[in-house]
């Protein structure tokens, strides 16, 4: 027989105000199985719970119903009371008579009579709940990162400067992402390879750091603390451990005339190549699709065609033959650090309405480039060798024009969101453009100026007032190449007036998108991202690196656009949250998992084609002599996540899920 | 207070006008989330509705909502995360296929489908939470009580 005790709360007067809460007890105090009924002003405060611990002892209560605020709010607080009484926690529940009732009724009545039927429906519940404990899963303390940009690299450091080994994985030749691109950031034009190629070298000889670069994440197995990662290395062509990074490989590549990605397509490379003299680690990959090796027997021809590079390499690295290979890393927890790629207008295609910009022929006019290119061009090591020069002629540009919001913030583009670090980085192409062309005018056609950051907008200031760039309120509605000029009509909201000019080069401050192949990798991971293919926090507030699958988290700008310092800031926080993870030999869990039957399972798995977890298996029952007598499904606790789903889906009824059984709900709904 | 005589206490001859009572099957992570934002934001509703919590929308076996009608309900709102949005990946997209089956049951069964409201209601949606409450109790209220359970009990020797 049931001992149930219900304790009815006042909340102040949140509750009690609409509630008759001295009805409430006292009707539940005549339930059968109810044994010890009461209200009380604050039942969370210390004397609250002590009425509780009490009553279990002096009552000897089999269950606990506390009729109160929302289960989210406080089911921990009485849980943990009631365990401190010496009985299972899990025997006990909360009735929700504030924020599903006194806070949304105004009739005294029909509240009091709700919360009574309430609390009589999870008192019924509590009566077949049983005793449960926590499951208890093991953990590796190790993680995995994926994404070499400044945030992955962050987050590596951090995790492995704490003490824990960190997978980094990152599917370019090299580490260092876009930061690497970059001439000098925001707001303190201090050169960004300065910065960064420091901790791309300690993060490469880090020894708790094993670094897998030109490799991509091929599938992940597992849950929290036990994830099992497949990484696939792809053929570099190249030995790792022999070459020595000396580049007489690329010296004699015959194939020199191909467009850097480094550089934005603006410089050239060879088909074995490093992607950039500082690249980490100095190993060159060759491009198979642009070698004339790989090209020559991709076309079935069987003549050795070129080969010098493997005849120049003094340490026989270069191998043709190589495989992709596939290996397998155990990790506790996994960072995702894909960072961005830029708007491309003239080739994003993949949905129609990211098609548009024709009106800017990007692509098309000559001269007319995005923010990455102005980058390569103002940087040190980029095609230039730092000189502000037209791509066309090589001219030096007098005048350059800055368009802002290039997708961000035009639904119509298919991009609602702003992309946050344009504003920033147009006002320092502006300052670069005139420490470097000091006769040359820049001209920024923008929407509003959002310059939010420590620094910023005394940023955007300076480059108004002491560099000169003149900035107009209003869009750009074409451009086109009239001789050796662009020409560029607009309008100036402002003055209300239309504007047409003239500049040498036009730089477009395109939007931020996610990387091609995010909704892939997130189906990988099952985590859940946007309509855009960002990946979606767990709390946009409360808890902003994790994702919604546990022991998964998110750094940088593949959560949304952000710029270095909140991308780094975003890392160290994922590294000590999985700091935390990994501090523990064990990993505790709520123990409402599936279970199976056995006796009736008849083994038609439908629970395992419903399940989004694969935590369902195939158990082969046995007799005495080891004979296989029949095949029946099994869950593995480690992997359950407690839906639910595959119960619902039971034809034969099989399953139960411990808290929400069956017999749980049905007496509550008989209690209803 | 026996269940049975709690029935007799609010039979809708007590109230002045037919107050339904609506059973409602929500998921723990969007749509009780919601409304306990409904509660915090002080959205007022009627009060008709008793919930009963699950982990998931996938969880809701039709027999709870069958149990439900049988137990007296005059309606039931069935609802849980947006599809995309569900906690455990794709429950709701089970739910949603159960849930499309169940109605060509009851249409075959001669159960007005209009006592029955599937709904998404994420942990946002407090607002949402409070119309879609008062919209199927109208709208239940509009159908009168479901006695035919009762009467096929009566029925049956």
């Amino acid at each position: 027989m049931s001992r149930i005790g219900v304790f009815v709360c006042h909340c102040g007067e949140n509750i009690a105000r609409t509630v008759d809460t001295a009805a409430v007890a006292q009707e539940c105090g005549k339930l059968p199985g109810v044994i010890h009924s009461v209200d009380y002003k604050y039942m969370c405060s210390d004397p609250g719970q002590l009425m509780v611990k009490q009553a279990i002892a002096e009552h000897k209560l089999t269950g606990v119903v506390v009729a109160a605020c929302s289960p989210h709010m406080h089911e921990k607080t009485f849980r943990r009371a009631t365990a401190g009484a010496g009985l299972n926690p899990f025997l006990c529940e909360m009735a929700n008579v504030r924020e599903h009732c006194s806070w949304i009724h105004e009739s005294r009545t029909a509240a009091t009579e709700k919360a009574i039927d309430a609390t009589r429906m999870i008192v019924e519940k509590v009566k077949r709940n049983a005793p449960l404990s926590p499951i208890h899963i093991p953990v590796t303390r190790r993680a995995l990162v994926i994404g070499g940009g400044i945030a992955g690299i962050q987050a590596a450091l951090d995790i492995a400067d704490g003490g824990r080994e960190v997978v980094l994985v990152e599917k370019e030749p090299s580490i260092g992402g876009h930061m690497s691109q970059l001439s000098e950031t925001f707001p303190t034009l201090d050169c960004s390879q300065c910065i960064l190629t420091p901790r791309m070298v300690e993060a490469f000889q880090h020894p708790r750091i094993k670094l897998y670069t030109y490799s991509e994440v091929e599938s992940v197995d597992g849950y929290i603390g036990n994830f099992k990662v497949t990484i696939r290395k792809k053929a570099r062509s190249v030995d790792e451990a022999n070459c020595n990074g000396c580049g007489a490989c690329q010296a004699v590549c015959p194939n020199k005339k191909i467009p850097s990605e480094f550089d934005a397509g603006l410089g050239k490379r060879s088909a074995i190549y490093v992607p950039f003299p500082q690249a980490v680690p100095n190993i060159p990959v060759i491009d198979r699709e642009r070698c004339s090796y790989f090209r020559a027997k991709a076309k079935g021809s069987t003549k050795v065609v070129c080969g010098k590079c493997a005849e120049a390499c003094g340490k026989g690295a270069v191998h043709f033959d190589q495989q992709d290979t596939l290996v397998t890393e155990d990790v506790g927890a996994i960072v995702v650090a894909t960072g961005y790629r830029l708007y491309d207008i003239g080739k994003d295609q993949d949905s129609e309405l990211l098609k548009g910009y024709g009106e800017y022929g990007y692509g098309t006019v000559p001269d007319v480039i995005d923010g990455m290119q102005f980058e390569r061009l103002a940087s040190a090591s980029g095609p230039t060798a730092g000189k502000i020069l037209r791509p066309s002629d090589g001219k030096e540009p007098t005048s350059v024009v800055f368009l802002q919001c290039i997708g961000s913030r035009d639904p119509s583009k298919g991009i609602e969101y702003c992309s946050k670090i344009c504003c920033m980085y147009v006002a320092k192409h502006t300052m670069l453009y005139k420490h470097k062309v000091h006769h040359g005018q820049a001209t920024v056609f923008y929407m509003d100026i959002r310059a939010a950051g420590k620094g910023y907008d005394e940023f955007t200031r300076r480059a108004i007032e002491e560099d000169g760039a003149r900035y107009v309120r209003g869009r750009v509605s074409r451009l086109y190449r009239d001789g050796e000029v662009i020409k560029i009509l607009g309008f100036d909201t402002l003055s209300g007036e239309p504007i047409e000019m003239d500049a040498d080069m036009v730089v477009l401050a395109t939007a931020m998108r996610p990387q091609a192949g995010m909704a892939e990798l997130a189906q990988k991971l099952s985590v859940s991202y946007d309509k855009h293919g960002f990946i979606n926090e767990a709390h946009p507030k409360l808890r902003p690196v994790e994702t919604n699958t546990a022991g998964v988290f998110v750094a940088g700008a593949c959560q949304s656009p952000r710029d270095i310092p909140d991308s780094v800031a975003m890392a160290s926080a994922t590294a000590s949250k999985i700091l935390g993870l990994l501090s523990n030999e064990q990993l505790e869990r709520e123990p409402t998992v599936a279970r199976v039957d056995e006796s009736t399972c008849s083994a038609c798995f439908h629970c395992e084609r419903v399940c989004a977890y694969g935590a369902v298996e195939h158990k082969d029952i046995r007799d005495r002599s080891g004979n296989l007598v029949r095949v029946v499904a099994s869950v593995n606790k480690g992997v359950c996540q407690g839906c639910g789903t595959c119960l619902a889906t039971c034809p034969s009824k099989s399953l139960e899920l411990d808290g929400f059984t069956d017999a749980q709900i049905h007496a509550a709904i008989m209690a209803f | 207070m026996s269940t049975a005589t709690a029935i007799e206490n609010k039979s809708p001859a007590s109230a002045g006008r037919f107050e339904p009572r609506i059973a409602a099957f929500v998921c723990n992570w969007c749509t009780y989330t919601g409304a306990d934002l409904a509660g915090t934001s002080r959205v007022q509703m009627m009060p008709n509705v008793r919930m009963v919590r699950l982990p998931c929308t996938g969880r809701i076996d039709t027999a709870f909502i069958i149990k439900a009608f049988e137990r007296g309900a005059d309606g039931v709102i069935v609802s849980g995360c947006h599809p995309g949005d569900c906690h455990y990946s794709e429950g709701n997209y089970h739910a949603r296929r159960r849930f499309a089956m169940f109605k060509e049951l009851m249409n075959f069964m001669g159960i007005d489908e209009r006592r029955v409201t599937f709904s998404w209601v994420s942990a946002s949606e407090g607002r949402k939470w409070g119309d879609v409450v008062d919209e199927t109790i109208e709208r239940v209220r509009a159908l009168g009580p479901f006695d035919d359970y009762k009467t096929l009990l009566e029925e049956t020797p």
